[in-house]
């Protein structure tokens, strides 16, 4: 008995993802929309990101050190989290915005409800609705090319024309990652596939807020309005990097498109109803609260007893 | 029909190429052999010698304890040394006869049956009870008790189990690329109990060989097909195989029976050709040993009661030194922490590794990826159940069907936070299903 081995219990083999390694392929997947983002709206935009994730970053490092816990920053979540909420600000924003709300994201929504996993609301989308609520006025400028000028969904509003193409290709005010479509859309595509999202939720967000909109917004199945509507206020951004947060939405398969027609339907309701042109931030973390109680009510047939196929 | 498959699994490093063009090879054992007297689901069987008897090879040692059990026969001849407790590869101290080795194999007579012309149903069903033949697969549950269900006129597939999802196993693969007609008439003989069955050889196809083999030798069977499944761990899970080959689902508290279905592995099969055929009890088995440690990988035809030490010897012992050793595959194996534990009727590989990729990777919080959902065969939350689990919130576990498990262990192969959910999931199946039986 010189040698002893190590014993464990089975499997004794492991997948070559980590934690770390999926949130390393999210990062990627938002480098399409960030570079978009500081290629279209100029160096502020760049220093937003920058002090964003470092904020977060930090934010987290020094909470760990200070509270005695395990270092987690090597899993790359907090760094998510900073440059999703630098894609979520106005690029006009002051850098210090993003300082305050990636603390407030990092302690108040991610930390004190136990750190990775265990938050119930999106920690970006948490900072970015608190900046809101505190600097309504920073976080609504959206000034652009030297003009004070709405987004396309406030001039949708005002009954001006749009021109889809912008919007599409991104040439339009909004927030650093949230303008262009096609950079978006080429994230998800990485994202799926490495197979870190399927399109259960994105789909379903999608096809139920098309059909909401085509229902109660006045103006009927006008396509272009439609198209507009998807292209424009970060709901392609919301769906496919938001709405997918692992620890924020359902576990189960039916799980995931109820929750993801629920998205649907509240941010059509903020769209055609609120006083805001925009929604997908606040509908998301409002559908972030109902996630416990989706879960419960669509747990799956196990094999044996109805769910074969 | 979407080909045979069911849903979830997962597709681990196979590693059979290290064994897999290595013919078996017979090994001939040398010191003490050991037989554990629990080499089964059921009661232990009772030994028939004590300390001083003289034995011959294929005499009986010890008799079943009672009908779910299984009688056990000396794989030597030579002197029984003694009868006491001695570790087997799950870890535990399990009382066993050990017998001295003479090393001049002297045989005793063949099994007292009939020729299987003037064979009765039940005559076939008591030979194979005789011949202590059990589930070889890895559960070891007898098969005489499996051959033996409510109702023989109910029971329309007797599916063998050829798929062998266990990444590195070999075994079975060299078994039917090396003695095919043996499984073929194996499950013939089977076939004769079940009047309305069909026979299903289910393989995998990545063992393109065997289907090809099996199809050309079942060609005049009109009763028996080869069904060639898709490559995916747990292919070879029961209920997941039953699924796969004949769209028929159970769930944990039911009997493949239940279903109209009878399931055995390739060795157990091949044994019970010996045991009709050639009259033979079973005595030795075919373990493959690998892994990236071990100098020689191979597949060998081991008696059962062989040291595993000995078998890592004949395959040329270890080219670097190994971190874990797991009797069995790496998924479903149990690691062993010392090498001196008897090969039993359930030993199908002895796998070698030099890292230990558990050890290697800490287990972090849970980040709800739903991977483990997504992969998990027995349609259950395997991130849900190991937080009951972990709480020992038995209410919620069984609300969230946790008795579905099939502890196959998908769910943390995929884990990207390296979670042990299938080891607390286990454990809390155990206490459940501990606590069912006191009451």
């Amino acid at each position: 008995m010189s040698d002893l081995y190590n014993v464990s219990s089975g499997p004794h083999v492991r997948d070559k993802y980590t934690t770390g390694k999926i949130m390393a392929i999210v990062l990627l997947a938002l480098i399409p929309a960030s570079v978009y983002g500081i290629y279209h709206f100029g160096v502020n935009a760049a220093i937003l990101i920058v002090v964003s994730i470092v904020s977060c970053v930090l934010t987290e490092l020094i909470y760990e050190i200070v509270m005695k816990q395990k270092i987690t920053v090597k899993d790359l979540s907090a760094a998510v989290t900073g440059l999703l909420l630098a894609l979520n600000m106005p690029p006009t924003a002051a850098w210090w915005l993003p300082v305050i709300g990636g603390v407030f994201a990092i302690i108040f929504v991610k930390m004190l409800f136990g750190g990775i996993g265990q938050n119930f609301m999106n920690p970006a989308l948490g900072g970015r609705c608190f900046l809101v609520i505190c600097f309504a006025a920073r976080m609504t400028d959206f000034n652009y090319d030297g003009i004070t000028s709405a987004t396309p969904l406030a001039r949708i509003r005002a009954g001006e024309a749009v021109n889809l193409w912008d919007m599409i290709k991104g040439n339009i005010a909004g927030t650093v990652g949230e303008t262009s479509l096609i950079a978006i859309v080429l994230g998800a595509c990485i994202m799926l596939a490495f197979g870190i999202i399927d399109l259960k939720i994105p789909a379903a967000y999608i096809i139920s807020f098309t059909i909401f909109m085509g229902l109660f917004s006045g103006r009927g199945w006008d396509v272009s309005y439609l198209i507009a509507q998807l292209a424009g206020g970060g709901l392609m951004l919301g769906a496919f990097f938001m709405a997918t947060d692992y620890a924020t939405s359902p576990i189960t398969p039916g799980g995931k498109v109820v929750y993801g027609i629920l998205l649907g339907i509240m941010t059509g309701i903020f769209r055609c109803f609120s006083s805001t042109a925009e929604g997908v931030s606040f509908a998301i973390i409002f559908c972030n609260l109902l996630v416990p109680i989706i879960e419960k009510l669509t747990l799956p047939k196990c094999f044996g007893k109805g769910g074969e196929a | 029909m979407a080909g045979f498959t069911f849903k979830g699994g997962i597709h681990p490093y196979e590693g059979k190429e290290l064994s897999k063009d290595k013919p078996i090879k017979r090994l001939i054992p040398e010191g003490n052999m050991v037989y554990p007297l629990s080499q089964h689901i059921g009661a232990p069987a009772k030994p028939v010698v004590k300390k001083g008897d003289r034995v011959l090879a294929g005499q009986l040692i010890a008799e079943a304890g009672g009908f779910v059990s299984a009688n056990i026969y000396s794989s030597v001849s030579g002197t029984v040394k003694s009868i006491e407790k001695h570790r087997v590869a799950v870890g535990d101290m399990v009382e066993s006869v050990i017998i001295e080795n003479d090393g001049l194999y002297e045989a005793a007579p063949p099994l007292p049956v009939d020729d299987i012309e003037n064979m009765k149903k039940q005559d076939v069903i008591d030979a194979v009870k005789l011949a202590g033949i059990v589930g070889m697969g890895g559960a070891g549950f007898p098969t005489h008790v499996k051959l033996s269900p409510k109702d023989p006129d109910k029971i329309y597939y007797c599916i063998v189990n050829c798929s062998e999802c266990e990444p590195y196993l070999t075994s079975d693969y060299r078994r039917m690329l090396e003695e095919p007609e043996k499984l073929v008439a194996g499950l013939k003989i089977i076939l004769c109990l079940f009047d309305h069955a069909e026979g299903i050889l289910a393989v995998e196809d990545n063992k393109p060989d065997c289907v090809k083999l099996l199809k050309e030798l079942c060609f005049n069977e009109p009763r028996i097909t080869v069904k060639a499944l898709k490559t995916k761990y747990p292919q070879g899970a029961e209920r997941q195989l039953i699924y796969a080959t004949t769209r028929r689902a159970i769930s944990s508290s039911m009997l493949p029976a239940d279903a109209g279905c009878i399931v055995n592995n390739v060795d157990t099969v091949v044994s019970i050709y010996h045991a009709i055929i050639e009259k033979r009890p079973l005595t030795e088995r075919i373990v493959t040993v690998t892994g990236d440690a071990i100098a020689e990988p191979g597949n060998y035809l081991v008696p059962i009661g062989t040291s595993m030490q000995q078998l890592i010897d004949v395959s040329g012992g270890f080219k670097q030194k190994p971190e874990k050793i797991i009797s069995g595959g790496p998924m479903m194996g149990f690691a062993m922490f010392d090498t001196d534990v008897p090969v039993t009727k359930t030993s199908s590989a002895i796998t070698c590794f030099t890292k230990d990729e558990v050890a290697a990777n800490a287990p972090s919080a849970c980040i709800n990826c739903g991977r483990c959902a997504d992969v998990c065969p027995g349609r259950v939350i395997p991130a849900r159940l190991s937080v009951f689990a972990e709480n020992h919130d038995e209410e919620q576990f069984l609300k969230y069907n946790g008795m579905e498990c099939c502890e196959c262990g998908c769910c943390s192969y995929v884990c990207p936070a390296k979670r042990q959910l299938t080891q607390s999931i286990k454990t809390m199946r155990k206490i459940i299903l501990a606590k069912r039986k006191k009451s």
